[in-house]
């Protein structure tokens, strides 16, 4: 199984799990596709949190994030099932109640990767709200897509990991005496 | 005897489930306090005797490793129960976890029953149930 395929099963895994244990929904059938970039013109709450580690020796290091994303409605459900509150509209609650479902499902993911790759770090989540908004993630990754249904609303978790050239270690070089001119 | 449990979470919608949650376990809880990061639960220890801490490990100025390591070596909290409820379930975090001095390791997503299950092995002797 290669990085992609292993990637996409864990999120297919781990966001049924989390919807089933945190919320008592049981998630569908997923969609699994492969895209280059974000989409333009998002319209909702997207939910990021970075990843990444440095493995020196065994797998060299990686960077990458996260990214959870549904619609306000979706999002008031969502934030109902886990507090056990009726929710309306997008409020605190509802933001960070995304955040943590990304958190949760982007963590178990990670999990399953460091048995792979070695140590992952994980950011603290960042959630978007709004409409016509766009995003840009630095490189021109290939993001793992997949894709459920939850009460007739799409719900999506995307994920990019990469080799990052930036994170590795520069050649080791001597200490040199400098010379400073007074 | 009540017993005073703290709950330590940057999620408030987590710090509301465990609340839930053990109001739930029919521990004798009088109150439960909450803090966003290791930083605030700090202070919380300082103003209020407490019997047990929840805490998650990513959160920020103060993550909980951080935090659980500066409860285990005062020696007011030395005896202080540490629960971790966490995302991070790799190897190197829960080992780092167990070294300091926790008394337990929840793994996020949990239910209210692996919670219980949890506190009551932990706590049987130090809160009454």
């Amino acid at each position: 199984m290669n990085l992609q395929d292993f990637i996409s099963k864990s999120i297919a895994e781990a966001s049924a799990q989390v919807f089933s244990t945190m919320l008592g929904v049981e998630l569908g059938e997923s969609e699994i596709s492969i895209e280059n970039g974000m989409p333009d013109g998002n319209h909702g709450i997207m939910s990021f949190i970075g990843l990444a580690g440095s493995c020196a020796g065994q797998t060299g290091s990686w960077a990458g994030t996260g990214c959870l994303t549904c619609s306000p409605e979706l999002a008031c459900r969502i934030c109902s099932l886990m507090l056990m509150t009726e929710t309306a509209a997008v409020n605190e609650d509802v933001l960070d109640a995304v955040a943590e479902l990304t958190n949760m499902i982007v963590g178990s993911v990670k999990t399953e990767l460091e048995q792979q790759l070695g140590p992952l770090g994980l950011s603290i989540p960042t959630v978007v709200f709004g409409r016509n908004f766009h995003t840009r993630s630095a490189g021109h990754a290939e993001w793992i897509v997949v894709k459920f249904r939850v009460d007739n609303e799409p719900l999506v978790v995307r994920m990019f990991l990469a080799p990052s050239e930036k994170v590795h270690v520069a050649p080791h070089v001597a200490p040199q005496a400098c010379t400073i001119n007074l | 005897m009540e017993s005073d449990v703290l709950v330590v979470d940057d999620s408030a919608a987590i710090r509301k489930i465990l609340q839930r949650v053990l109001r739930q376990t029919g521990m004798a809880i009088r109150t439960i306090h909450e803090a966003g990061d290791g930083q605030e639960a700090l202070e919380v220890l300082k103003a209020h005797k407490v019997n047990l801490v929840l805490t998650d490990i990513n959160m920020p100025k103060m993550d909980g490793l951080q935090l659980l390591g500066a409860m285990k070596s005062a020696n007011d909290w030395r005896a202080i129960p540490v629960v971790m409820i966490t995302t991070e379930g790799g190897e190197m975090k829960v080992g780092e976890a167990v070294k300091l001095g926790a008394n337990g390791y929840v793994r996020k997503p949990f239910t209210a029953d692996q919670i219980k299950e949890k506190l009551v092995g932990i706590l049987e002797p130090a809160i009454p149930l």
